[in-house]
C-alpha cells in the first residue's frame, strides 16, 4: 500500500507537480527536436536494439573479454556479485587507500546498492557532486528521477535548501546558486583522494568505460583523485568501440534532448608514466544484483538492454503526475516498474507493475525498443498466479464471477437485462467520487439487434 | 463486402448507439453485417489485471466465434479490443493456437481504420455542424498505428469542423487503463484532468473517440465539471445524416 499512499502525498503537493509538469515537458519537447537531427532514427533504434540482444546473448564472453582488456590496460576489475559485495569492495578499496574524502559523480547503480549509507558506516561521507544529486543529498532525500535527479523541485526550494545547508544570502537566480554548489564543490574535489563513478558504456574489445555528463563534475572525480571507482552493471557492456556510435547518437537525445551531452569522458585503464594525469589506480566493480536472473528469462532480458536515458520517465502520464519518490525505488517510471520487482524482489514491488494506464508512450519513447507494456503485463501475471502481494480476494472474485459470466452469452445478455431494468447501480465508488458513471444504454446493442436492427437493410445489400 | 460486428461489450451495453452508427455507416457504404450473438468479452481486462488463464478462456471463445464466420472482415468499433485481438498470440504455448490467434487478427480491423485503409473510403457521407476535436485512444495509436484514418474522416464530415488539441495534445493518455482507473483512481484522474482541460480550452462543441472506455472515462469527468462539451463515438459521428 506504500505506493499508492506515497502517490496520493504526491498528488496534494502542488510545489512538486508544477516542477515535474515544467520539467518533463521541456525535456518531452527537447527529446523531440533532438530527434529531428537524425535522419534514420527508427533503423537506429533497431540498430542499438540488435547490438544489445547481441551482448545479452553472450554477456558472459563480452563481460570476460572487457575486463582482460581492462586490466592489461591496469585497471583492475573486481566482480559484486549483489549489493552487499559491491558495498564491502568499494568500502574496503577506500579504507585502503586511507580516503577520508571521496567525491561522487551520478551513479545509479551506487544509489541501487545504498553505496553511501555503507561507506558511512565506515565512516567515510562521500560528496555528491552531481548537481542534482547534491541538491538531493543536501535535503537529505534520494533521487527522483534516474537522468534528472531533484527533477522534483523547484528553484524557490533550492535557494531555500542553499540558504539554508551554504549559508549564502538568498537567491533564486540560477547562476548565483550554480555558482554557490561550484565554490562548496571544488574544495572537497581539491581534497579528494578517492572518486567514484558510474559507468554508461563498457566496450569489450578496448576495456574501455565511456561516461556521459554535462557538468565536469564526473571529469573531475576520474582525474582529480589518486584513486578512482567505477561502478557498473553488467549490462552496460557493450562489444565494439565502434558501437559507441548508435549509443551517442540515441541517449543524450532521448535522455536531455541534447545532440551530444558537454563531456563524453573515456576511460581506459590507468596512466602509464609518471609524469601523466590521471588516477594511480582504477578499479571497475561489476554488479550482478539480481541481474543475471533478469537474463536467465526470455521475457525479461530485454529489460538488460536500457540506457538509463530517463525518456520512458519523462513520457509516462503517471509518473508525470506523481513524480519518481511514490515508486519507492531507485529506478522509478515504467521501466522502474520493470526493473524493481525483477531486481529486488516482486513481493517488494507488487504494485509497480499495475502503476501504468498501459499507454504505451514508454515503449514509442525508447530508444532501444524495450517493450515496456508488455513486461508490465507479464509482471503483473506473476504477480496473481504467484499470489504475490496484497492478497485481492475480491478481484479474484470478481474475474472468476466475470469469466463465468462471459463464456455464458445468454446469461451474459439476462444478467445484464436484469442489472437494466432493476437499475442497479455497481458498487464504483473509486470511479463515481471524481466521475460521472454513464447509465446502461436502455436498450443494449444485441437488444437493438435483435429488436429490427439485423433486419434492416443497406442500399445495395 | 461481407462484415461481421465485433461489438465489444462496452459498447454493446453501455453505448449502442457507437455500434448501431457502425453498423448503419457500413451498410451505408455496401457491406452486409452480421452480428454473432454469442459473443461477450474480447478478455481485455483480465488479460490487463493478470489473469491470464481467464484471459486465454475468453480468447479462445472469441477465436473460435469469428473463425466460424465466412465475413471477408471482422470489425469492432473499438482500438483497444482490436488491439487485445492483435495480442492474443501472446496467451498461448501452443503453436497451433497460435496460428489461429493470428488468422482472426488479420481479419479484424478498428472502425477508422476498416473504412480508410480496407474499403478505401474517406467520405462516408455523414453531415454533423459542430466543431469537433479527436482523442486518440492509447492502443489505437500506438499499439496500431491508427493516427491519420479517424481525422481524415471527420475532416470529411459537412459541416463538422475538426481542431487539434494544444499541448499535451490528442495524444496524451486519458488515464483510464483498464482496472487502474478505479486501482488509483486519483492519479487517473490527475490525468483526465490534464485531458479534460484542454479539451475545454479547445473551445469545441464534443471531444470524438474510437473507444468506448476513453469516452466513458472523458465523459464522466467533463459532466462532473459540468462542462456543456460532449463525448461522441466516431462512428455516432460518421452515421450521422442531415
Amino acid at each position: 500500500m506504500t505506493f499508492e499512499r506515497d502517490a496520493r502525498t504526491a498528488l496534494a503537493d502542488g510545489q512538486l507537480r508544477s516542477a515535474l509538469r515544467h520539467a518533463t515537458t521541456l525535456f518531452g519537447e527537447r527529446r523531440r527536436s533532438a530527434l529531428a537531427t537524425v535522419p534514420d532514427w527508427e533503423g537506429a533504434r533497431d540498430r542499438a536494439r540488435a547490438i544489445k540482444d547481441e551482448t545479452l546473448e553472450h554477456l558472459d564472453r563480452y563481460l570476460e573479454e572487457f575486463a582482460a582488456n581492462a586490466e592489461r590496460a591496469g585497471a583492475c576489475v573486481h566482480w559484486a556479485r549483489d549489493a552487499a559485495e559491491a558495498c564491502d569492495i568499494i568500502g574496503g578499496i577506500a579504507e585502503r587507500r586511507g580516503a577520508r574524502t571521496v567525491v561522487k559523480s551520478k551513479s545509479m547503480a551506487s544509489e541501487e546498492i545504498h553505496l553511501n549509507a555503507a561507506l558511512a558506516r565506515r565512516g567515510i561521507e562521500p560528496v555528491e557532486t552531481d548537481l542534482g544529486e547534491y541538491i538531493v543529498q543536501l535535503a537529505g532525500e534520494t533521487p527522483s528521477h534516474i537522468v534528472v535527479p531533484a527533477i522534483h523541485k523547484t528553484r524557490a526550494q533550492i535557494a531555500a535548501l542553499f540558504a539554508e545547508k551554504l549559508g549564502i544570502a538568498p537567491s533564486d537566480d540560477v547562476t548565483t546558486l550554480a555558482a554557490a554548489a561550484r565554490q562548496a564543490l571544488r574544495r572537497r574535489f581539491a581534497e579528494a583522494d578517492l572518486g567514484i563513478s558510474g559507468v554508461n558504456f563498457a566496450v569489450a574489445e578496448t576495456g574501455t568505460i565511456l561516461i556521459l555528463e554535462n557538468e565536469g563534475n564526473a571529469r573531475l572525480t576520474t582525474s582529480l583523485p589518486r584513486t578512482h571507482v567505477a561502478l557498473m552493471g553488467i549490462e552496460k557492456v557493450i562489444p565494439r568501440f565502434a558501437d559507441l556510435e548508435v549509443f551517442l547518437k540515441l541517449l543524450p537525445r532521448s535522455g536531455t534532448g541534447q545532440v551530444l551531452t558537454a563531456y563524453q569522458s573515456l576511460i581506459t585503464g590507468t596512466k602509464r608514466r609518471l609524469q601523466d594525469e590521471g588516477p594511480e589506480e582504477l578499479h571497475i566493480v561489476v554488479l550482478d544484483n539480481g541481474r543475471s536472473r533478469m537474463l536467465a528469462s526470455p521475457v525479461t532480458r530485454q529489460a538488460l538492454a536500457c540506457i538509463r536515458c530517463g525518456a520512458c520517465l519523462n513520457a509516462c502520464p503517471v509518473y508525470r503526475q506523481i513524480g519518481g519518490h511514490a515508486y519507492g525505488s531507485v529506478y522509478p517510471g515504467p521501466i522502474g516498474a520493470v526493473l524493481s520487482p525483477q531486481l529486488f524482489g516482486l513481493a517488494r514491488s507488487a504494485a509497480l507493475p499495475y502503476a501504468s494506464t498501459l499507454c504505451g508512450a514508454c515503449r514509442d519513447v525508447c530508444p532501444v525498443k524495450i517493450d515496456i507494456p508488455a513486461l508490465l503485463l507479464h509482471l503483473r501475471a506473476q504477480v496473481v498466479a504467484g499470489r504475490v502481494g496484497e492478497p485481492r480476494s475480491l478481484e479474484r472474485l470478481a474475474f472468476r464471477i466475470y469469466t463465468a459470466v462471459m463464456v455464458r452469452p445468454r446469461l451474459f445478455a439476462w444478467l445484464m437485462r436484469a442489472v437494466r431494468s432493476l437499475r442497479i447501480m455497481p458498487p464504483l465508488g473509486a470511479w463515481t467520487k471524481w466521475r460521472d458513471l454513464r447509465p446502461l444504454a436502455p436498450q443494449s446493442f444485441r437488444e437493438l439487434w435483435q429488436a429490427g436492427l439485423r433486419d434492416q437493410r443497406g442500399p445495395d445489400a | 463486402m461481407r462484415v461481421s460486428l465485433f461489438v465489444t461489450c462496452l459498447a454493446d451495453q453501455l453505448w449502442p448507439s457507437a455500434a448501431v452508427g457502425a453498423v448503419e455507416v457500413l451498410r451505408r457504404l455496401g457491406c452486409s453485417v452480421e452480428f454473432d450473438e454469442r459473443q461477450t468479452c474480447c478478455g481485455q481486462p483480465a488479460f490487463n489485471t493478470g489473469y491470464r488463464p481467464a484471459a486465454r478462456a475468453l480468447a479462445r471463445r472469441q477465436i473460435e466465434i469469428f473463425e466460424s464466420s465466412a465475413a471477408d472482415a471482422i470489425v469492432s468499433p473499438s482500438g483497444s479490443c482490436t488491439a487485445m485481438v492483435h495480442h492474443y498470440d501472446q496467451l498461448f504455448d501452443d503453436a497451433s493456437w497460435r496460428a489461429r490467434a493470428r488468422g482472426v487478427a488479420e481479419r479484424t480491423y478498428e472502425l477508422s481504420s476498416f473504412l480508410v485503409n480496407r474499403l478505401g473510403v474517406e467520405d462516408v457521407g455523414a453531415t454533423f455542424s459542430a466543431r469537433l476535436t479527436w482523442h486518440d485512444a492509447c492502443h489505437s495509436l500506438r499499439d496500431l498505428g491508427i493516427k491519420h484514418e479517424p481525422r481524415r474522416l471527420l475532416r470529411h464530415v459537412k459541416g463538422a469542423e475538426l481542431v487539434e488539441l494544444p499541448p499535451p495534445g490528442a495524444e496524451a493518455c486519458c488515464g483510464f487503463g483498464g482496472t487502474f482507473s478505479v486501482k488509483y483512481p486519483e492519479i487517473s484522474v490527475a490525468i483526465l484532468d490534464e485531458k479534460v482541460d484542454v479539451i475545454e480550452r479547445a473551445g469545441v462543441d464534443a471531444v470524438v473517440s474510437g473507444d468506448v472506455s476513453c469516452l466513458m472515462q472523458i465523459a464522466g469527468r467533463l459532466s462532473r465539471r459540468g462542462s456543456t462539451v460532449r463525448a461522441l463515438h466516431i462512428a455516432e459521428v460518421l452515421a450521422s445524416r442531415p
